[in-house]
């Protein structure tokens, strides 16, 4: 494979998917230079971006980045003042949305209070002119499949939470569209809830070969779900690559700081990988990103990345901070240190909670020591 | 009663509050006009008989139950001036509550489908003619519908019509004084179903499939059906019994069972004889309300 160089292993044991990194593959749908704007807002900034058949791909932003628009006019809801949408090689412009082959789950889910779960699951199928037979048979299929059984005649009122998310899903995919739309899926759901309805979502859109498109502010939601995350900002995609990648390689400040949590130390470049004045004195990296000498540059160090202990009275003279413990958050499964850096700067670092007890290796107060391999830093110029 | 029991009086009592008040002024006065419904006219003071007598004792209470009669009941189904003034009743106001509904609905969907902003004043419009006397806007119909009117000057200003048009006295000036006055009664409760529908209903319908115009008729319409009937039924009801709008606007010809009543009472001063309208009318106007209301709640036991 082309890619299997730039492609880290994690993605790649997850599933043996990448369509993106081949060079003969025909996207399903194509997103040319698309624009717009609302008044003096730019709510979408001249983008593009391929997205495959089968593939599960997330637009992850913070509210207000455009990844909404975008998917509204995808489902046919809002009109781009520029660029062209294709889907399977042919604009889509000219097609209103009740003659799109594509289908939206809502964030409020707009079931229709008026019908049953069946009659909000038909809706569409009725407008297709089928018998009633195989309307019966379909809507019959696609509860079995997202677990409703039996609750046909019931209305949307009288259903929990989770229950009209479903009605949501099936109603969206009975139709069988060619591409899936989610707006928030499950934003309304308690945490438990959306942590088991993340897996069920991945693994329907795997039975059915489905091309989900999902919009989320959520990036655990995003990095679970898909296979490849678009981060947004302002109208414009910052980012696109498969969780890991977004994860351990960012290419930008702004997405480091926006994907889980992370140090970002300043400095300048001078020797092949050797990065100077940072707050935690001088660092070692493996790859510096194509930085030259005298570059301002940004490490990204991730907190799990790096090794707390008490502090030694010698240590190597790079990737070596010391400082006091200034904080600790105690999340159950691991911890996270403050650590206050003798320049003043305040370091995360996660620690796995692996023995069970209630004494901490490390106190507040404590003198530690933090040190990272070479291999952790991320080089960002922008 | 143990749930009751267990509540402290105050919260027993005011319970009751509602009942009693319902008991006393309408249960009440409604066995009053069916007890005089079941009387004779008389030249008396008050004008019908038998009168009840509580210092008659047993025998007197005897003597009263046996003196009343279905007489007036008789005469009513028999002349076919009630009959038709019953038909003409809701004919009528069957008819304007269809117009209202005509007008009403595009008025109210046009005030909920407008920015947020505008709305209150939108709504303020609706309810303003309220601010004036009821009477008083109706003898302004009057002068506009007059033979020498604005009506019939300003279409014939325009050239519509060559010679002025008599529209009051006609069943037309009756229709245009009920939809004039009757019209925020249908326009709230269809603005106040239709406000608070989402949205995204509609994008969701087009979503699967359904063209805007049809999704009027699937997903629009039945969302403000309980506006609707709300609205009709708060139209239909009063118009039925509406007295001072066909008095003022209407000709003598047409007798609307309002009319009649005054008639009734006032002219003939034949109380048993009003009274009996009155039952029938409130039974003809009961009876299809509780028949609705009983289908309603059948179709949504049969959707569980």
């Amino acid at each position: 494979m082309a890619s299997a160089g730039m492609e880290p292993q994690a993605s790649g044991t997850r599933r043996n998917f990448a369509p993106w990194a081949d060079a003969n593959a025909r996207p399903l749908l194509r997103i040319e230079d698309v624009s717009r704007r609302f008044g003096p807002i730019v709510a979408v900034d001249t983008l593009s971006l391929d997205i495959y058949e089968r593939e599960f791909f997330a637009l992850l932003g913070p509210s207000g980045c455009g990844k909404t628009t975008l998917l509204r006019m995808l489902a046919g809801f809002e009109a781009p003042d520029e660029g062209r949408i294709l889907l399977g090689g042919e604009d889509i412009a000219p097609v209103p949305p009740h003659r799109r082959p594509v289908n939206m789950m809502f964030q409020s889910y707009a079931l229709f209070p008026h019908l049953s779960v069946e009659g909000n699951i038909a809706f569409g199928l009725r407008q297709e002119n089928l018998s009633k037979e195989e309307i019966a048979a379909r809507v019959a299929e696609i509860l079995t499949l997202v677990k409703l059984d039996g609750f046909g005649p019931r209305r949307p009122d009288q259903l929990s939470g989770g229950q009209r998310q479903r009605v949501a899903l099936a109603r969206s995919l009975v139709k069988r569209p060619r591409v899936l739309l989610l707006d928030e899926p499950l934003a309304a759901l308690d945490k438990k809830l959306r942590a088991e309805t993340q897996f069920e979502l991945m693994e329907l859109q795997r039975k059915l070969g489905t091309t989900f498109i999902v919009v989320t502010h959520d990036q655990e939601e995003a990095m679970i779900l898909a296979h490849r995350i678009g981060v947004m900002d302002h109208g414009r995609l910052v980012q696109v690559a498969p969780p890991a990648e977004i994860y351990e390689r960012p290419n930008s400040r702004w997405v480091a700081d926006f994907i889980g949590d992370v140090n970002l130390l300043e400095g300048r470049m001078s020797d092949a990988g050797v990065i100077e004045n940072t707050p935690a004195g001088r660092l070692r990296v493996a790859d510096a990103a194509g930085a030259k000498f005298g570059d301002t540059v940004s490490v990204a160090l991730r907190p799990e990345k790096i090794h707390l202990a008490p502090a030694a009275s010698a240590g190597a003279p790079d990737n070596n901070a010391t400082g006091t413990v200034w904080d600790i958050g105690y999340l159950g499964d691991m911890s996270i240190y403050k650590v206050k850096l003798d320049s003043g700067f305040v370091m995360k670092a996660a620690v796995a909670n692996v023995a069970r007890g209630t004494n901490p290796p490390v106190s507040l107060g404590d003198k530690v020591s933090l040190t990272w391999a070479r291999e952790s830093g991320v080089v960002l110029t922008k | 009663m143990s749930a009751t029991g267990k509540r402290p009086l105050g919260a027993r009592l005011i319970v009751w509050v509602p009942y009693l008040w319902l008991a006393l002024f309408f249960l009440v006065p409604l066995a009053i006009v069916l007890k005089i419904s079941l009387s004779q006219n008389a030249l008396a003071q008050p004008p019908y008989l038998p009168v009840f007598d509580i210092s008659a004792g047993w025998q007197g209470a005897r003597e009263f139950f046996g003196a009343l009669s279905f007489e007036t009941y008789t005469l009513l189904f028999s002349d076919s001036l009630y009959f038709f003034s019953y038909l003409k009743s809701l004919e009528i106001a069957g008819l304007a509550t269809l117009i209202l509904l005509l007008i009403g609905f595009p008025i109210a969907y046009g005030i909920a489908r407008s920015p947020r902003r505008v709305q209150p004043i939108l709504f303020l419009l609706v309810i303003l003619p309220f601010w004036t006397s009821f009477l008083i806007r109706i003898y302004a119909w009057i002068n506009i519908l007059q033979r020498d009117g604005l009506l019939n000057d300003v279409l014939l200003a325009l050239g519509v019509i060559a010679q002025p048009v008599v529209w009051l006295s006609t069943d037309t000036a009756i229709y245009i004084g009920l939809v004039y006055s009757y019209l925020p009664f249908m326009v709230l409760p269809i603005y106040a179903t239709l406000e608070k529908m989402d949205e995204a209903l509609l994008e969701a319908a087009a979503d699967l499939g359904c063209p805007r115009a049809k999704a009027f008729w699937l997903v629009t319409l039945p969302i403000a059906r309980p506006g609707v009937v709300a609205g009709a039924l708060l139209c239909f009801i009063p118009m039925v019994g509406e007295f001072v709008i066909p008095d003022l606007l209407g000709g003598s010809q047409t007798a609307m069972i309002g009319q009649t009543l005054w008639v009734e009472f006032f002219s003939n001063k034949d109380w048993p004889v009003a009274a009996a309208i009155t039952v029938v009318l409130l039974c003809l106007l009961v009876v299809p309300i509780v028949l609705y209301e009983h289908l309603q709640k059948r179709a949504l036991e049969g959707a569980r």
